[in-house]
C-alpha cells in the first residue's frame, strides 16, 4: 500500500517535472513520457481469444491489441513498440490510475460511473456487446427465463457481476453466483460444473467456447440483457493523449469508410478524393496539432489496416469466434459505427 | 555512600553541544519530526494525486446500494443491500472460515505434532512425510489443488452422492437438513448449559479433593455422561420437538436446508492441512524441549503413558508452545483472505475485490480490509498472550 503509494508520489513527480521542462513544444505529459521511453504500456486480458490473447508464438494479437499496435504505429511508425500488462477486471483501473499502463484495452464496459468517478476517460466504443449466457447443450436450457436456481460463474468486478443481480431481480428468478477474480479460473469452475452457466459479454462467450475442448457442447443462449460498450480507456486529466488515443480509433474506422485499406493504402496516396488526402496526410496537416507526424493514419492503416480487417482478422464471420458484424458494421452498412469527419 | 554520590552528580561541565544527554534527546527529535514529516507529505501527496485524476473519495460510499450478489453470507443479503453491509458479510465470512479453521488445525495439529514423536515407526513416519509434504507447498497452489480437483472428483448434481438423513454432497457443495427446533427446545439448550456449569463445578471440586486426598475423580468421563443424560432426559420430558427441513432437489440443484458451498469446504480444509502441519512441528519442539529427565521421572513415580503426557510433559510444553501457535493463528486467519483467489466470498473477495471495484474508492476500501486483519490479529494475540501467562512457569 505505501509502496504503492510511494510509487505514484514518485511517478508523479517525475512527470510533473518532466512537464515544466519540455511544457512549450508538446502538450501532453503521457505522450511525451511514451516518446521517451520508446513504447506504449498497454492494459490488456489475461487471454481472450480475438479480443488480447497470445498467439502460438507468443505474440499478442486481438481487436483490442490492435488498437495497441494502432497507438504505436501512429506515434513511432512501428506497431511493436507495444508492451502489454495483461491484468485482471480487479487490477485494471488501479493500474491505469497509477500509471503502470499508457492505455487500457481490455474489454471495458464504458458506464457512467466509471467515467465520472474514477478518474478515467473512455475514448469510444471498439465493440459494442452485450452480456449473455452459455450453457450447457445436456441441460435442455431455451431461455435465460428458465434460469431460476442455477449457478452463475462470472468474474469479479465487472458489469456482468451488476447485471446478472438485476437481470435476476427483476425477473423474480434465484441464482447463486460463484465469483472468481481470474477469467481462467471462472472459465475452469463453468467447465468443471461448479456453475450451470457462464455469464459475460456474449462476444467473450463465443471466444471462450472457441477454447474448449468440445464447443458444441455448450449453447449460447438467444438473450442479450445489458449494453456493453467495450472500449479502450485513459487517464482522466490529460487531454492531449485522450485525443492521441480517441483519432487513433476513429482513423481505423475511417479508413474502413473511405475503403482505404492495408493493401491499398499506398496507391490511395494518389487518391483525388479531397477526404483520404486529408487522412492520410497528403493535404493538410492534422498530426502535428495532436503531437504526432503528417502521415500518423497513413501509418496506422500501413501497419495494421483499417477497422474491417482487423475485425475479419480477429473476430470475424471466418475466425473461431465467427461474430457478424451486426451492431459493429459502420453507420451506413445498418451498424452503429460511426467516426466523425477528419478535416 | 555519600561522597560516592556527590562524586556522580557533579560530571565535568562541557560546552553543551557535547552534553551526551542533550545530543540524545536533539536527534530523537530530529528523528521524530522527520518521520511526522513523512506522513504528512505522504497523506498531502495522496490527496493531490488524488484530486488531479479526479477521483471521487470519502466513505459515503458504504451506505449506497452495492447491486451485485454474494453467494453464501450468514444474514440475509440482495442486490439492494449497502455497501457496509457487504463489508459485514465479507468480514463474517472471514470470521467463519477462521474461527472453524483455528479450531480444526489445532486439533489436527496437536495430534500430528506427538504422532510423530510416537515410538510406532510406522506413526511418526507418516506424521513426518504429511508435514514434509504440506509444509513446502505453497498454500495457494495447495487451495488450488483442494478446489479443482476435489469440484472434479465430487458428482453431478443429478448423481449426488446420497448418505443417510438427508445429507447430499455433489459438485455444488454440501446440503445437509436444516433443523427447526420448536419453542419447548428452549428447556434443552438451557440443561445443556446448566449441565457445563455443573461440570466446571466438578472439576474443580476433583481439583479440590485430589489435593486434599490424593484421589483421583474421573471427571471427563462423568462430565461427558452428565452432557448425555441432562439434556436427553430434558428433552423427552418437555415433549419438543426438532422437525428438519432436508434439501430438496429441484431443476438445477438442492434447495432447503443448510448449504455449504465447494469453495468454504475447499478453503477450510486447505487452511486446516496447511497450518496443522506447522502446529505440529510446534507441538513436537515443544515437547521435546521439556527435558527427558520430567519423563523419567514421571516414570519413577509410576504414572501411566496417558498421565505422564497429560499431567507432566504437555502442561510443560504448552509454555514453549503457546508463543508460536499464537503465530499460526494469526497466520491463518490472514491467509484466509487467498479464499478470494478460489471464489469464497471473504472480505478481500467482497470488499477489496467487488465492491472496490465498482466504487473505485481503492484507498479507502483497502484501508478499512488492512483495519480488519490488523484488529482480528491483535485481538488474537491479545488472547493468547493472557493464555500465556497463565501457563507461563511462575517463579517465586
Amino acid at each position: 500500500m505505501i509502496n504503492k503509494l510511494l510509487t505514484v508520489a514518485f511517478a508523479a513527480g517525475i512527470g510533473l517535472s518532466a512537464t515544466a521542462a519540455i511544457a512549450q513544444t508538446t502538450t501532453s505529459a503521457t505522450l511525451d513520457a511514451v516518446k521517451a521511453k520508446g513504447y506504449v504500456q498497454c492494459g490488456v486480458t489475461g487471454g481472450v481469444p480475438g479480443f488480447s490473447a497470445p498467439d502460438a508464438n507468443n505474440n499478442w494479437t486481438g481487436l483490442e491489441v490492435d488498437y495497441c499496435r494502432s497507438l504505436a504505429a501512429a506515434i513511432f511508425n512501428d506497431p511493436a513498440k507495444v508492451r502489454y500488462t495483461p491484468l485482471t477486471s480487479q487490477e485494471r483501473f488501479t493500474a491505469l490510475s497509477a500509471g503502470e499502463i499508457d492505455v487500457l484495452s481490455r474489454t471495458t464496459t464504458w458506464t457512467m460511473s466509471r467515467d465520472t468517478q474514477l478518474g478515467i476517460k473512455f475514448v469510444g466504443t471498439m465493440f459494442y456487446d452485450g452480456q449473455g449466457f452459455m450453457v450447457r447443450k445436456e441441460d435442455n436450457i431455451a431461455s435465460t427465463l428458465d434460469l431460476s436456481g442455477a449457478a452463475l460463474c462470472i468474474e469479479s468486478g465487472t458489469t456482468t457481476e451488476l447485471n446478472a443481480a438485476d437481470y435476476f431481480a427483476a425477473n423474480k428468478m434465484e441464482f447463486n453466483t460463484v465469483v472468481l477474480v481470474d477469467e481462467e479460473e471462472v472459465e475452469k469452475a463453468y467447465e468443471d460444473g461448479r456453475c450451470d452457466v457462464y455469464t459475460t459479454d456474449s462476444s467473450a462467450l463465443a471466444a471462450e467456447r472457441s477454447k474448449f475442448a468440445n464447443p458444441a457442447d455448450h449453447v449460447i443462449l438467444p438473450e442479450i440483457i445489458s449494453k456493453e460498450p467495450l472500449g479502450p480507456v485513459v487517464r482522466q486529466g490529460d487531454d492531449g493523449w485522450f485525443n492521441v488515443a480517441r483519432w487513433t480509433y476513429f482513423a481505423l474506422l475511417e479508413a474502413e469508410e473511405l475503403g482505404v485499406t492495408q493493401a491499398n493504402v499506398d496507391d490511395m496516396l494518389a487518391s483525388d478524393n479531397p477526404a483520404i488526402k486529408r487522412l492520410l496526410g497528403v493535404e493538410g496537416d492534422f498530426g502535428t496539432p495532436i503531437g504526432l507526424t503528417k502521415d500518423w493514419a497513413y501509418q496506422i492503416i500501413k501497419h495494421i489496416g483499417n477497422y474491417a480487417e482487423s475485425y475479419e482478422r480477429h473476430v470475424g464471420p471466418a475466425t473461431a469466434i465467427g461474430l457478424a458484424r451486426g451492431l459493429n458494421a459502420l453507420w451506413r452498412d445498418g451498424g452503429i459505427q460511426y467516426s466523425p469527419p477528419i478535416r | 555512600m555519600a561522597s560516592m554520590d556527590t562524586a556522580r552528580q557533579a560530571p565535568p561541565r562541557t560546552f553543551f553541544l557535547n552534553d551526551p544527554v542533550l545530543r540524545g534527546v536533539f536527534y530523537q527529535i530530529v528523528v521524530g519530526l522527520l518521520v511526522v514529516l513523512f506522513l504528512l507529505w505522504i497523506i498531502n501527496n495522496t490527496a493531490i494525486n488524488l484530486q488531479a485524476q479526479n477521483k471521487t473519495s470519502g466513505f459515503d460510499f458504504l451506505w449506497k446500494t452495492s447491486g451485485f450478489d454474494i453467494s453464501f453470507s450468514l444474514f440475509h443479503w440482495d442486490r439492494t443491500s449497502y455497501y457496509w453491509e457487504a463489508f459485514l458479510v465479507g468480514l463474517t465470512n472471514t470470521l467463519l472460515v477462521a474461527v472453524i479453521g483455528i479450531v480444526l488445525a489445532t486439533l489436527l495439529g496437536f495430534t500430528l505434532g506427538i504422532a510423530r514423536l510416537s515410538s510406532n515407526f510406522i506413526i511418526a513416519r507418516l506424521a513426518t512425510v504429511y508435514i514434509e509434504l504440506i509444509r513446502n507447498i505453497p498454500l495457494l497452489l495447495q487451495l488450488f489443488f483442494w478446489y479443482f480437483a476435489v469440484l472434479k472428483a465430487m458428482p453431478a448434481v443429478r448423481n449426488s452422492l446420497e448418505f443417510p438423513f438427508d445429507i447430499f454432497i455433489n459438485q455444488r457443495g454440501m446440503f445437509l437438513p436444516r433443523p427447526l427446533p420448536d419453542e419447548q427446545f428452549v428447556f434443552v439448550v438451557v440443561a445443556f448449559f446448566l449441565t457445563i456449569a455443573v461440570a466446571i463445578g466438578l472439576r474443580i471440586w476433583a481439583r479440590r479433593r485430589l489435593d486434599e486426598t490424593g484421589h483421583r475423580f474421573p471427571v471427563l468421563l462423568v462430565s461427558l455422561a452428565l452432557l448425555v443424560a441432562i439434556p436427553g432426559l430434558v428433552w423427552i420430558v418437555s415433549g419438543a420437538d426438532v422437525p428438519f427441513d432436508p434439501p430438496v432437489l429441484q431443476r438445477f440443484n438442492f434447495a432447503g436446508g443448510v448449504q455449504l458451498p465447494p469453495e468454504f469446504v475447499a478453503l477450510a480444509f486447505g487452511l486446516v492441512i496447511y497450518t496443522a502441519a506447522f502446529i505440529a512441528e510446534t507441538v513436537r519442539a515443544g515437547i521435546l524441549a521439556v527435558s527427558h529427565g520430567q519423563t523419567e521421572a514421571a516414570q519413577s513415580l509410576g504414572l501411566k503413558e496417558s498421565d505422564r503426557l497429560r499431567l507432566v510433559i504437555v502442561p510443560q510444553a504448552m509454555r514453549v508452545i503457546v508463543p508460536p501457535l499464537t503465530s499460526q493463528y494469526l497466520n491463518l486467519t490472514k491467509n484466509s483472505s487467498l479464499g478470494a483467489a478460489i471464489g469464497y466470498p471473504e472480505l478481500v473477495n467482497v470488499f477489496a475485490g467487488t465492491s472496490l471495484n465498482q466504487t473505485g474508492r481503492a484507498i479507502e476500501i483497502i484501508a478499512m480490509t488492512m483495519a480488519v486483519y490488523l484488529t482480528f490479529s491483535l485481538l488474537t494475540s491479545l488472547i493468547m498472550n493472557w493464555y500465556n501467562a497463565r501457563v507461563a512457569l511462575v517463579e517465586r
